[in-house]
């Protein structure tokens, strides 16, 4: 993505929530007229547990500059345990990508609930101006494609 | 100790113990030394080969060979223990058609780094009082023992067997190894110094598979990046997906479950250091979740298929250090 | 080739205020796969509706993506309509473009480019969605209660009252728990065994009630609806089909010196025993550690007495299997042992009791006939105090972190009994607070305090060393009067924290329903579903669930009891078809996905496979059972050869929206 001079840089931004919670708290947003930016694009799944390392990395493949994973909290899992997997998982996934040297804010796991509309727009407008301050991914199929 | 296991195999195959025997047989090179299956003494008085080139972690031709009828003798260094129990507890052997005879571990050699110091045509070699005498159709040849042992030697983590149903020689103990030096030094550089490090490592890949087909854990009937309906295969052109995140989810896949045998970067022919990314899980994994390793027991819960109702959040990477 | 109909909702203004739906449908036309897309002011109105239905009729449409608002307001509305018009409804996605698109973006261009490329992804989905059809699976009309105490026996009870059949299993040999024992109930005084027996009795005459008494659950295999169980009945040496409960030979046993477990071992039973009077059911048991004849071969007292020919030596533990609906947990609570409690002196001193124990010595039918005594000797206490949270309350690992619940109200009863009936005692209650909500409840304390003069003490009692002069002394502090005190006692009551009993662990492990780290069983839902356990078909009743005095266990009973007759009254159950599937030819075997799996939906068999070498290999693959799979997803991410995918939520399916996003 190249960044226009003219024109601020617009980030691509994906979220996966989960339906119970995440995507639920994400509707509560809407249904009280949060604002949050159009960057962000929800992908819907039935436990932020469902999302597998495969799909943040094909987003930042594909030209994504940041992912934010959403479930319940700890504790609060409509499937009792799924959330504290996801939280094992991504947490040493976020580690190995921040040890391939990309930006640790260009990836986050929030819990948010379905009560929590106003977290969730909040943490999206926070996310997005976090993923702009970054500039466009250097996406990590530079990592082979573009050998200095 | 060739001589030994020879007579310990042929013993055991002539007491009807076992039927078969996993060692290793030369290759082209001296220093080419592959896993072989012997069923007969002839067969192993021929071509059975130990020696400091035999670095080759035979646990994983067992998934195969266990499964056949008959019982199959397998020699295993310590470190082949830690893969081999971790498959265990994977049911991805079967422990039963297996007689497994501990043999003292390396270091082994690399022979990339006696070529590295210009060495070539190499016949044997012998290790006297660590100096590497070299034999090669041009003459003797020496060089320090330990500039040529293999980098996955060098960062030992143990000499204990884990599991065998004998031992030849005495038991060793886990080592204190500095294996996550490396790992710690990538961790203090910045972002951009790390992905510059990586960029140049991984654009050496040329994929061809060598990692994964020599890795105790990736033993998967069908790997996912084979796979049409896994959504990531794609062998076109049009899409790189693949190739370039084959190597970031083969380590996520075996975090938790990699031994740490560091036979992935042995074998690699483009030298990239691939055990430093299994090392970062299991660094991160000891760090985050309590000392762990895999293959150490045949029963424990591997820590990505367990949890704590307080574990640290994801924004620990976030909270950590520098950047 | 896919034949996809796009719908975008005007949703009124709502969508259409910020979005150019016109200008979605014709984007989302442009679409592969889509041959219809169309734009109405209210989709999920019956008009709309129809349009969905004529379109899947008349363009024979393979999927259908609606634009509307959240699928979690109209997903079903619109898979209903799908269904009427012949076309599987999995085969619907919902692009939810009103609360995550109208509704929080102002710009009309950026809102309508957003619309476009969630539809796209929506698009994108729906060619890869498989047609699923819900399975049905079949219920067994009978029920299991674990445990016979009164949760286990009132949720039994109403369980037969709805006309299922229902087994108790009990691990003692006596039904009856923990109520028997004690002997006045708060906050009404009113004697626990006069309405606890008769309930005893109710269920041993009970058609559709089968007691095994003295047996437990030794596995469980199956799911929701079809659970099969085996009962371990434990050899009990006496035919309980030919004893009639005489009693005589408890009599004649000449071993009559082991410490009596129903009375805390405050008095002594024989070899061969009946727990107490109104024991359901009222037969004997022989304890063979104790039984000279099971010791020595020399004795056979009781055989010998036995008119009904009921004893028999070489009984030996038997093993039954039975098929069950639904199972409910009942397996109650246990004091904590107080071995590490040295500063109480509950080890060096038997006027230090808990207060199960002083149930017991306070009992009209207990060691002393009701009238309290200190069992050191056997003379009447004049100064008690009572210590509240022994255990319960605690940071270290000695104790318990939760409040037990019961023993502010309990240990108020004790108090005042004791001086009602003996006026000349005086009664101290050391407590960190006193908690009574409850109907009645702190009525009840206020009483005792201000009608019986009980001294209530803010503060914790520091030790207490029996002295040689058979007096105890206190010390304590008084919190509010800043102050130490030191209390010569006759007696000292420790108010023991309560814990879930040993049986649980193993058990949750073979019902592979969750415990929380203090091995109370976890409800599936903490507000709304408190009574059923995450694993379908198990339901929690009573203490086993979390501390409880008798009224809360008995409704907490019920409510389980209704739980399991929704389950049973069900011929099949419908399953949610979107769930886990594993393929086998790619699946290792590995056991990570069991591992995950909240519900124990994953099993592993032993399938052979036809090689392309023609030879046949055996290997072990996991199987999911669709009827206990709830969908979470788990397990797709712990399988490493992607062999486990989920269904409505395959791995291709996201990552085909992943791309469409991303383009």
């Amino acid at each position: 993505m190249q960044v226009n001079e003219n024109k601020e840089f617009q980030p691509l931004i994906v979220a996966f929530c989960c339906n119970w919670c995440s995507y639920a708290g994400a509707d509560l947003a809407g249904t009280n007229r949060l604002n949050y930016p159009d960057n962000i694009k929800i992908i819907r799944v039935p436990c932020s547990c469902r999302v597998n390392p495969m799909f943040i990395l094909r987003a930042f493949q594909r030209g994504a500059d940041g992912v934010i994973l959403c479930g319940c909290h700890p504790g609060d899992c409509h499937y009792t345990s799924g959330n504290y997997f996801t939280r094992r998982r991504m947490t040493l996934l976020f580690s190995m990508l921040d040890f391939l040297g990309i930006e640790r804010d260009r990836t986050r796991v929030e819990w948010v609930s379905a009560a929590e509309g106003a977290k969730f727009a909040a943490t999206m407008n926070e996310f997005t101006e976090a993923v702009k301050k970054l500039g466009p991914n250097r996406r990590l199929e530079d990592l082979r494609c573009r050998k200095q | 100790m060739q001589e030994a296991m020879i007579n310990k195999a042929k013993q055991l195959l002539a007491d009807g113990v076992v039927d078969r025997v996993i060692g290793w047989k030369r290759g082209e090179f001296a220093y080419d030394i592959t896993p072989a299956v012997f069923t007969s003494a002839e067969e192993l008085d021929e071509s059975f080969v130990y020696d400091d080139f035999t670095a080759a972690n035979v646990s994983k031709y067992l998934v195969k060979e266990s499964r056949k009828d008959g019982k199959v003798l397998a020699f295993l260094k310590p470190c082949d223990t830690y893969s081999f129990n971790q498959l265990v507890k994977e049911h991805r052997v079967v422990r039963e058609n297996v007689y497994i005879v501990g043999i003292p571990g390396g270091p082994k050699l690399d022979a990339e780094k006696i070529k590295a110091k210009g060495i070539t045509g190499i016949l044997s070699v012998k290790n006297e009082n660590y100096t590497l005498k070299i034999e090669t159709v041009y003459g003797e040849e020496s060089m320090p023992f330990y500039e040529a042992v293999l980098d996955k030697c060098a960062s030992c983590k143990s000499k204990k067997h884990v599991i065998y149903d004998e031992l030849m020689g005495e038991e060793g103990d886990v080592l204190d190894s500095n294996r996550f030096d490396m790992v710690e030094k990538l961790e203090n550089m910045t972002a951009q110094e790390r992905y510059d490090f990586w960029r140049e490592q991984l654009s050496k890949c040329i994929r061809c598979n060598a990692c994964r087909n020599v890795c105790p854990a990736c033993t998967c009937e069908k790997c996912v990046f084979d796979n049409p309906d896994s959504g990531i295969e794609n062998k076109a052109p049009a899409d790189s997906f693949e190739e370039n995140m084959f190597h970031i989810i083969r380590a996520f896949h075996v975090a938790g479950r990699c031994t740490d045998c560091g036979e992935c970067s042995r074998v690699c022919p483009q030298n990239i250091p691939l055990h430093l990314l299994n090392r970062k899980f299991i660094k991160d994994i000891n760090a985050f979740y309590g000392e762990y390793q895999a293959g150490e027991d045949a029963v424990s819960r591997a820590p990505l298929n367990e949890y704590k109702q307080n574990d640290c959040e994801a924004n620990i990477v976030h909270e950590r250090g520098v950047e | 080739m896919q034949r996809i109909g796009v719908f975008v909702c005007h949703c009124g203004t709502n969508i259409a205020a910020t979005v150019d739906v016109k200008a979605v449908a014709e984007a989302l036309g442009r679409e592969p796969g889509v041959i219809v897309s169309q734009d109405y002011q209210y989709m999920c109105s019956e008009s709309g509706q129809n349009l969905v239905k004529n379109a899947i009729k008349e363009h024979k449409l393979t999927g259908v993506v609606v634009c509307s608002c959240s699928p979690r307001m109209h997903e079903n509305t619109f898979r209903n309509a799908a269904a009427s018009a012949g076309l599987n409804p999995y085969l619907v996605e919902i692009a939810n473009i009103r609360e995550q698109c109208s509704w929080i973006h102002k710009d009309i261009a950026s809102a309508t480019e957003k619309a476009i490329i969630l539809g796209k992804a929506a698009v994108a989905k729906v060619h890869l969605n498989a047609p699923l059809t819900a399975g049905e699976s079949p219920v067994v009309k009978r029920a299991l209660v674990i445990g016979g105490g009164i949760a286990g026996i009132q949720t039994a009870l109403d369980i037969a009252e709805a006309g299922f059949d229902v087994d108790i299993v009990e691990k003692k040999p006596t039904i009856g728990g923990k109520m028997a024992q004690i002997d006045k109930t708060f906050p009404t005084l009113d004697c626990a065994a006069c309405i606890l027996t008769p309930k005893m009795v109710e269920a041993s005459q009970n058609e559709h009630i089968t007691i095994h008494s003295y047996s437990e659950v030794a596995d469980v295999k199956g799911f929701v609806g079809n659970f099969t169980v085996t009962i371990k009945k434990k050899a009990r040496f006496v035919d309980e089909t030919k004893c009639t409960g005489c009693g005589l030979c408890t009599e004649k046993c000449p071993m009559k010196k082991v410490p009596n477990e129903f009375n805390m071992g405050f008095d002594n039973r024989s070899a061969i025993y009946i727990p107490f009077a109104q024991a359901v059911p009222k037969v004997a048991t022989i304890d063979p550690n104790n039984c000279m004849m099971m010791k020595t071969g020399k004795c056979g007292v009781c055989s010998k007495v036995c008119s009904a020919g009921a004893i028999d030596y070489k009984q030996e533990d038997r093993l039954i299997e039975q098929q069950y609906g639904a199972i409910v947990v009942a397996t109650g609570f246990e004091p904590i042992k107080l071995d590490k409690y040295d500063e109480f002196a509950y080890n060096q001193c038997p006027d230090v009791v808990t207060s199960l124990e002083l149930e017991r010595l306070m009992n009209a039918a207990g060691p002393n006939g009701g009238t309290l005594l200190r069992p050191s000797d056997k003379t009447h206490p004049h100064k008690i105090v009572f210590v509240q949270c022994v255990g319960s309350r605690c940071d270290d690992s000695k104790g318990k972190p939760y409040c037990s619940k019961i023993c502010c109200m309990y240990t108020a009863k004790h108090a005042m009994l004791i001086r009602e009936k003996y006026p000349d005692t005086e009664v101290y209650v050391f407590y960190i607070d006193v908690r009574t909500p409850g109907k009645n409840f702190d009525e009840f304390y206020r009483r005792a305090v201000e009608q019986y003069n009980v001294h209530y003490i803010k503060g914790m009692v520091g030790k207490v060393t029996p002295r040689s002069d058979g007096k105890i002394d206190v010390q304590a502090s008084d919190l509010l009067a800043n102050e130490q005190l030191h209390i010569d006692a006759d007696m000292v009551v420790l108010a023991a924290a309560i814990e879930p009993d040993k049986t649980a662990r193993p058990l949750a492990t073979m019902l592979t329903t969750q415990m929380d780290t203090n091995d109370f069983f976890t409800e599936a839902h903490p507000k709304l579903r408190p009574v059923e356990s995450a694993t379908a078909g198990i339901f929690l009743s009573g203490a086993c669930q979390g501390p409880k005095d008798i009224p809360e266990t008995v409704a907490q009973a019920s409510a389980a009891a209704a739980k399991a007759i929704v389950l049973l009254v069900k011929n099949s159950i419908t399953c949610n078809p979107c769930v886990a599937h594993s393929d086998e030819l790619m699946c290792n075997g590995c056991s990570s996905c069991e591992k995950v799996c909240p519900y124990g939906a994953i099993t592993y068999i032993d399938k052979e496979f036809k090689m392309p070498d023609r030879t046949i290999a055996v290997r072990r693959v996991a199987s999911v059972n669709p009827a206990v799979c709830q969908g979470c997803g788990a397990c797709t991410v712990a399988c490493p050869s992607g062999a486990m995918d989920l269904n409505g939520f395959s791995n291709s399916q996201i990552i085909a929206e992943v791309d469409a996003i991303c383009k």
